[in-house]
């Protein structure tokens, strides 16, 4: 096995016993990123100096016995966590030379915990996308087939983590943006609950439906991770102060005991035969492995939450974007007076989803149409958060697929928003019920990668994490890695 | 929901964002198609159903109110594209 292909744990265990440094863990990623990346373009700014430097500094505190498991490990961060004196663009011109004066909390406790910073990974513009095709600099690509998106918009950190460009990175989630990937690139990934991780000095898209959670190798990863970034931060007032557990504790390989729902209306028309298909197999397995499984769970107002979601997630992301004024930082184009100029920063700033987006919410939230578009998304979000509740009061997970379909084709839907939408049908939902989701490979459909979504109420991620390492230590689809 | 250009027009007014002719033909098709395919709400009865902004239930979230340092001014204005005398600096305003 190659040194990049280790997991969090395992390349923790090597460490401590000495048996690898940090430093050479850290060069075989590096070496993996140039060898790599010619044809992944997953990441926006490689930073070697910085983890050569932050390895050094591990390898030290390792032999001094005060590491965690985090210490020494390489991480690859989403470029739209702000990283002190390091290029956050959002891959966008906006921000394509904004280097932030301060690091987001996620980053501050990661390095802390003795992070390996190796880059900052590409993404949909402003996180608004599904296949990484919006990124302003380059399309990242699938690295189980050229030809196909990652997903997105954590399509960068997502197919870096696969391909082994990292140990695992952090990626953040508005609709299924660590969700959807993630099941695209057969990894995991986890969206945790609305207010679980903090949000400080994560670049805003959507407020009330943003979520930063890992994007790793495997569930044992990804309780790992949890472990050191959830938890209450007053520098973000929607963080929520509540126990942090820890995480490992609820990897228990069976599912004894647990109920779960299957909701119908996410077996939705259109859906790929080879993934419905898959997701029974692995339905079939979670009630091998002890669960009690209803295929009569219903959520009827799923049907509503497309539009609900492109209604409220356009309105948070025009008033959020404002800030995009050619003036504070950022993008700037000459004008004949200033509000010439300013129009025409954002003329030429934004790329075409974050324009359409910014439209679609203005739209909504002008006066005539407020009532009838943002007023009645809000009131159709209580309806599905209220099912939700429902819902969990039966079962204590439910299990959906993750995507409609496998990883479709670069160039195919980008010029169809409306397509590109639907495939975040799965996933929108959860945020906007504000509730924890977890992604795992559930196995391929001719050679592409599936992934099981599981959801369970607010502050259930052990639940998830349980469910998810169950399935994992039974089945071993995401050990398989591509080749690339 | 059919978008006419000139309530195209008037939005990209609203958020001061401007737009080529070529945009404004693309955009007024694609959102008038994504708001017809957002009819599909006004199926459903929201009627005595309240509004929900965030998932959690939250009020009024104050700190304490006391003094601590802030980033110094060398480091706001390091981003800013153009800066005069510890100052971002604009077009002007009025004519």
């Amino acid at each position: 096995m190659k040194l990049y292909d280790l997991t969090i744990h395992q390349s923790h265990e090597l460490l401590k016993k000495g048996e690898v440094s940090s430093i050479e863990l850290t060069k075989a990623v590096l070496e993996r990123i140039s060898q790599a990346e010619e044809k992944l373009h997953a990441i926006v700014t490689v930073t070697e100096e910085l983890a050569l430097r932050q390895a050094e500094q591990a390898d030290e505190r390792i032999r001094s016995g005060d590491s965690t498991p985090l210490t020494g490990i390489p991480a690859l961060l989403k470029d739209n966590m702000c990283t002190k004196g390091i290029r956050t663009t959002c891959s966008s011109r906006m921000l394509e030379n904004f280097v932030p004066p301060y690091n987001a909390t996620v980053v501050e406790k990661l390095e802390d915990a003795g992070v390996v910073i190796v880059g900052k990974g590409n993404m949909d513009e402003f996180a608004m996308g599904s296949s990484n095709e919006h990124s302003a600099f380059f399309i990242t690509h699938n690295p189980w087939d050229l030809g196909r998106v990652p997903g997105g918009s954590s399509g960068g950190p997502a197919a870096a983590v696969a391909t082994g460009e990292t140990i695992y990175a952090l990626g953040s989630d508005t609709g299924g943006s660590i969700r959807q990937p993630a099941g695209f690139c057969s990894i995991v990934g986890l969206k945790p609950t609305y207010g679980r991780v903090s949000r400080y000095g994560l670049v805003a898209f959507a407020s009330s439906l943003d979520q930063i959670g890992p994007l790793t190798k495997d569930v044992t990863d990804s309780a790992l991770v949890m472990n050191v970034i959830a938890g209450y931060d007053p520098r973000d007032s929607t963080s929520v102060n509540y126990p942090v557990p820890d995480y490992t504790r609820a990897l228990i390989p069976d599912l004894k005991g647990l109920k779960l729902g299957i909701p119908r209306e996410y077996f939705v028309e259109g859906m790929q035969k080879g993934v419905e298909e898959v997701m029974r197999t692995a339905i079939a397995k979670l009630e091998e492995l002890g669960a009690t499984v209803d295929w009569e769970a219903s959520l009827p107002s799923t049907k509503y939450a497309l539009a609900a979601y492109y209604i409220i997630a356009p309105s948070e992301a025009m008033a959020n974007l404002a800030r995009y004024d050619g003036v504070k930082y950022g993008y700037s184009h000459d004008g004949e007076n200033m509000w010439d100029a300013m129009e025409k920063t954002r003329q030429f700033g934004f790329g075409p989803e974050v324009k359409r987006r910014i439209i679609l919410g203005t739209y909504a939230l002008s006066a005539g149409y407020y009532d009838a578009y943002y007023l009645k998304a809000q009131k159709v979000r209580t309806l599905i958060m209220q099912e939700f509740q429902q819902a969990f009061e039966h079962y204590d997970a439910l299990i959906t697929p993750t995507s409609p379909t496998v990883p479709f084709k670069i160039g195919q839907k980008v010029d169809d928003p409306l397509q590109m939408y639907l495939s975040d049908v799965c996933t929108l939902p959860i945020n906007i019920g504000g509730i924890p989701g977890l992604v795992v490979p559930a196995g391929f459909c001719d050679g592409l990668p599936v992934g099981m979504q599981i959801l369970g109420k607010p502050f259930s991620e052990e639940t998830l994490l349980r469910i998810g390492y169950a399935y994992e230590q039974a089945t071993g689809w995401g050990q398989q890695r591509p080749r690339v | 929901m059919k978008l006419s250009r000139e309530e195209v027009l008037h939005i990209s007014t609203l958020c001061r964002m401007s737009m080529s002719e070529a945009e404004l033909e693309r955009f007024q098709e694609q959102i008038s198609n994504i708001l017809e395919n957002f009819e599909i709400l006004k199926e459903v009865d929201t009627t005595d159903v309240p509004p929900t902004a965030y998932p959690i239930h939250m009020e009024n979230i104050i700190r304490e109110d006391k003094t601590a340092p802030c980033l110094p001014q060398s480091d706001i204005l390091a981003n800013a594209p153009h800066q005069e005398e510890g100052y971002f600096r604009v077009k002007a305003v009025l004519d």
